[in-house]
């Protein structure tokens, strides 16, 4: 974190700057590209629930342009994306395709108007072969059956269109490397004749010499005249493949620009914007005893010592590596090296002993980890601790409930009663559920993965008091001592005492958070500036 | 009490009333007499002391398809022990533990090899069938004649029920205070319900679920019990597709395949269903084959309404 990064380029680059490259009739050069546009996208507005994720977002890409899509964590890049492949219905707004109206009600639609996406995990049977993906629903067929010569052929012209046919079309998909699969999917999209390619976080499993050769790919099929969006969290990517970006903010059009000329800083400052209005309250803090000392664990390389009365932070993006850094901590991932002390426990240990050694988890996944959506409150509050209802093994339903209720009006918890399913309540409520099982189990070291994911303002809000109340030096009682990890990055401004920075699977050293700013921050996690 | 929250809390207990009440519309009276009910329990004793284990299992989100193989390897083993000499307490205690070791197994295999509990329990299905034949020469063995005869016989003197019938009943008793007052039957809940939040919460999963499939086996042994003192001999040929009449009976008495959920009451009466519908099939003169496809039927219609009922709210 050397650079000081400068804000002001924010203004210059959201307002349509004239370079030759880029210089269009249109009132807002970013938004609309020169000529008639491939696809346009127009005042799309999608809420879930009483989250807003798009309010009216604006894209419109040319054809024979890279067009890159950069936003924070949830600011409404994979919703936007969703809503022109057709998964996803907008609430409001218009799209159309080569100047013709566009509705589809159904990704199938989406497909058959020429929309193909390419995501992060790759769709493809891996059980069949090059070819039998490439033409899958769209097999060429005589007398009823299928026409293998004729397969072949399409599948090992599809390819030589990418300028790799040296995939051989009848090894099974399986056998090919990531790099392979992920042309086979380009290659299924051209084939079934898209107009419009869509890639999300293509390098995120790939490494630099396929990154390149995508690249070159990407560059020969925009010479062909095809529309690309390319979503990258790496903003050099973009940066290098794109001629155009947009950002996206909160689920709004935040800027954006030609790539050509525009810094990574500048890209930076859009993405953050400036920051939200203090929710975080902050009470009197005092440093306490050393509870927790990790050394050059792996994998993240990661070193840092915890103390009681302080929160630290983890910040970076998604798949950079931080939650596998808390899971292995907690052991439900394997230590591959380095030395983990948890108070006078040394080593690894299971999630079992963790929670004796008064370190308890909670997770990112709510649903699928974090509670047993099936189960009733009662049993999911005190699942970590059942010992403390009843001698020998046994356990009394009724005292564990008495405990889940006060626990419910301690926190607030809007539900019908300690025996009602998790599975009922909100997400907000869902998540103080998890966190007071850490509480009535009582533990010294809290490790947070995304606190407060997917939950309602108000919600946040008061997990963001008791998660300081729980650091609080308080007369009295030993304060807690807390690990926690955020995509949010106002979040672990606002409560964190130091903040360390996770980038491209290692962990930067503990800066104390007070000195350090959302944007470089984010600049940390996207690789610029330190390089981490 | 709403309708609703009647059927939530009762409808299985509901199903069996309205299928008793068609056959008993059918039949007449005679089909709720003392010794036609107590037909009724002396016929679903084997599956209902199995499907108490199995419950477990279901709940635990697994699966043990072994339990019929496992009953063949008990009648087998207490015959065996009674030619030998032994007493009849231990050999009925050695089909008990026969049957736990047998779990033992399943569980050992399924938690180190990680293989799923569906194909592991396939396998040692025919593994223990296998034993149960070896071991008997591929003979049905003859044994001496005990009061382990006597465990399903209508009773002399005062007894309401069989000593078999009470069995059942003070096992039921003695598993759903289990599921439901002890920390182990927390954990089985939620395994079943949600596995990784079970490990994040440092449930013992390994140990857990060894514990669960040894107990299901055991309650097979003890369903073997039932079967030696029906047939008074051992034979290695017997209960084959139990398991499945077993499995019916969670399901059908609200458990899900999918884990987290299942009673004790609700398999007792899914059982009860079942032999209800047997019996009074035949005595309505109605073909096995009438039977067999009114239990299918019931069988679907029992998990598909269950499924509208928690997918309405």
């Amino acid at each position: 974190m050397t650079d000081q990064p400068d804000c002001r380029l924010k203004a210059e680059v959201t307002s349509s700057e004239e370079r030759p490259e880029a210089a269009r009739p249109s009132a807002n050069s970013w938004l609309a590209p020169g000529g008639r546009p491939r696809f346009e996208m127009r005042g799309i507005r999608k809420a879930f629930g009483a989250t807003t994720a798009l309010d009216g977002v604006d894209l419109a890409v040319a054809p024979g342009e890279i067009c890159g899509l950069i936003g924070q964590n949830g600011a409404g890049k994979s919703t936007l994306m969703s809503v022109l492949a057709g998964a996803l219905v907008p609430d409001a707004g218009a799209m159309s395709i080569d100047g013709q109206p566009y509705a589809p009600g159904s990704p199938i639609e989406g497909r058959r108007a020429g929309v193909a996406m390419i995501y992060q995990e790759l769709s493809l049977a891996p059980h069949l072969t090059v070819m039998e993906n490439i033409l899958l629903g769209a097999e060429p067929t005589r007398y009823g059956m299928l026409d293998r010569p004729r397969m072949r052929e399409l599948a090992r012209r599809a390819l030589a269109d990418l300028g790799h046919d040296d995939i051989p079309p009848d090894a099974p998909v399986s056998t090919l490397s990531v790099a392979a699969q992920q042309l086979v999917e380009i290659a299924r999209a051209l084939a079934v004749g898209c107009r419009v390619l869509v890639l999300d976080e293509p390098t995120s499993s790939l490494g630099r010499r396929d990154v390149e050769r995508l690249f070159a790919l990407l560059r020969r099929l925009k010479a062909q005249g095809h529309a690309i969006v390319y979503i990258s969290h790496f903003i050099e990517e973009v940066k290098e493949v794109a001629d155009r970006f947009i950002v996206l903010r909160d689920g709004r059009n935040a800027g954006g620009g030609p790539t050509a000329g525009t810094s990574h800083d500048a890209i930076v400052a859009l993405m953050v914007g400036s920051s939200v209005a203090n929710l975080f309250p902050r009470s009197p803090r005092r440093p306490g005893d050393a509870i927790l000392e990790v050394t050059a664990l792996e994998p993240g390389s990661a070193s840092f010592t915890l103390y009681r009365g302080e929160i630290l932070g983890i910040a970076g993006l998604i798949g950079s590596g931080r939650t596998r850094l808390l899971r292995t901590l907690f052991g439900l991932a394997p230590v591959r090296a380095g030395r983990v002390r948890m108070a006078a426990f040394e080593g690894a240990a299971t999630p079992h002993a963790r929670w004796r050694q008064g370190m308890g988890m909670l997770s990112e996944d709510r649903k699928e980890e974090g509670l047993a959506l099936a189960l009733d409150i009662a049993d999911n509050l005190t699942l970590t601790r059942l010992s403390s209802f009843g001698a020998a093994g046994l356990l009394s339903p009724s005292r564990q409930r008495a405990a889940a209720s006060r626990w419910i009006e301690r926190m607030d918890i809007k539900c019908a009663g300690a025996s009602q399913s998790a599975g009922e309540l909100s997400g907000g409520n869902q998540q103080k559920i998890a966190i007071a099982r850490l509480l009535q189990h009582d533990v010294d070291v809290l490790v947070l993965d995304e606190p407060t994911r997917g939950i309602d303002v108000g919600s946040k809000a008061q997990i963001y008091r008791l998660i300081d109340a729980l650091v609080a030096d308080t007369p009295g009682r030993a304060p807690k001592a807390i690990l926690m990890v955020s995509s949010y990055l106002p979040e672990l401004l606002g409560l964190c005492d130091r903040i360390a920075v996770m980038s491209r699977g290692r962990l930067g050293a503990p800066l104390p958070a007070d000195a350090i700013s959302e944007h470089q921050l984010m600049v940390a996690a996207t690789g610029g500036a330190t390089g981490a | 009490m709403t309708a609703r929250s009647l059927v939530d809390r009762a409808g299985t207990a509901l199903a069996l009333v309205i299928v008793a009440g068609v056959f008993g519309a059918l039949i007449g009276p005679q089909f709720f007499a003392p010794g036609n009910l107590e037909l009724m329990a002396r016929q679903t004793a084997i599956v209902s002391m199995a499907a108490i284990g199995m419950t477990i299992v279901i709940i635990a989100g697994g699966i043990d398809l072994s339990v019929g193989s496992i009953i063949a390897l008990s009648t087998v083993v207490i015959a065996l022990l009674l030619r030998m000499g032994v007493s009849p307490v231990m050999a009925a205690a050695g089909s008990v533990i026969a049957g736990a070791l047998c779990g033992l197994v399943n569980g050992v295999l399924i938690t180190q090899l990680r293989v799923v509990p569906f194909i592991v329990t396939l396998g040692t299905m025919l593994v223990i069938r296998g034993a149960a034949k070896g071991l008997a020469e591929e003979r049905r063995i003859e044994a001496p004649v005990t009061w382990l005869n006597d465990l399903l016989r209508v009773p002399r003197g005062g007894a309401l029920l069989p000593s078999g019938i009470w069995a059942v009943i003070a096992l039921a008793l003695i598993i759903a205070g289990l599921l439901r007052y002890t920390r182990f039957g927390r954990h089985v809940f939620a395994i079943g319900s949600n596995e990784r939040m079970a490990r994040l919460c440092g449930v013992a999963i390994t140990r857990t679920k060894i514990v669960v499939y040894v107990l299901t086996a055991a309650f097979a042994g003890f369903g073997g019990l039932l079967q030696f003192s029906k047939l008074s001999v051992g034979d290695p040929t017997v209960a084959v597709g139990l398991e499945l009449d077993v499995i019916a009976a969670v399901i059908i008495g609200g458990g899900s395949l999918a884990g987290g959920r299942g009673t004790v009451a609700g398999t007792l009466i899914g059982a009860a269903i079942m032999t209800v519908i047997q019996i009074g099939c035949s005595q309505q003169g109605l073909a096995n084959w009438v039977q067999q496809i009114v239990t299918g039927g019931i069988i679907v219609a029992a998990v598909a309404l269950d499924r509208m009922r928690t997918t309405a709210v």
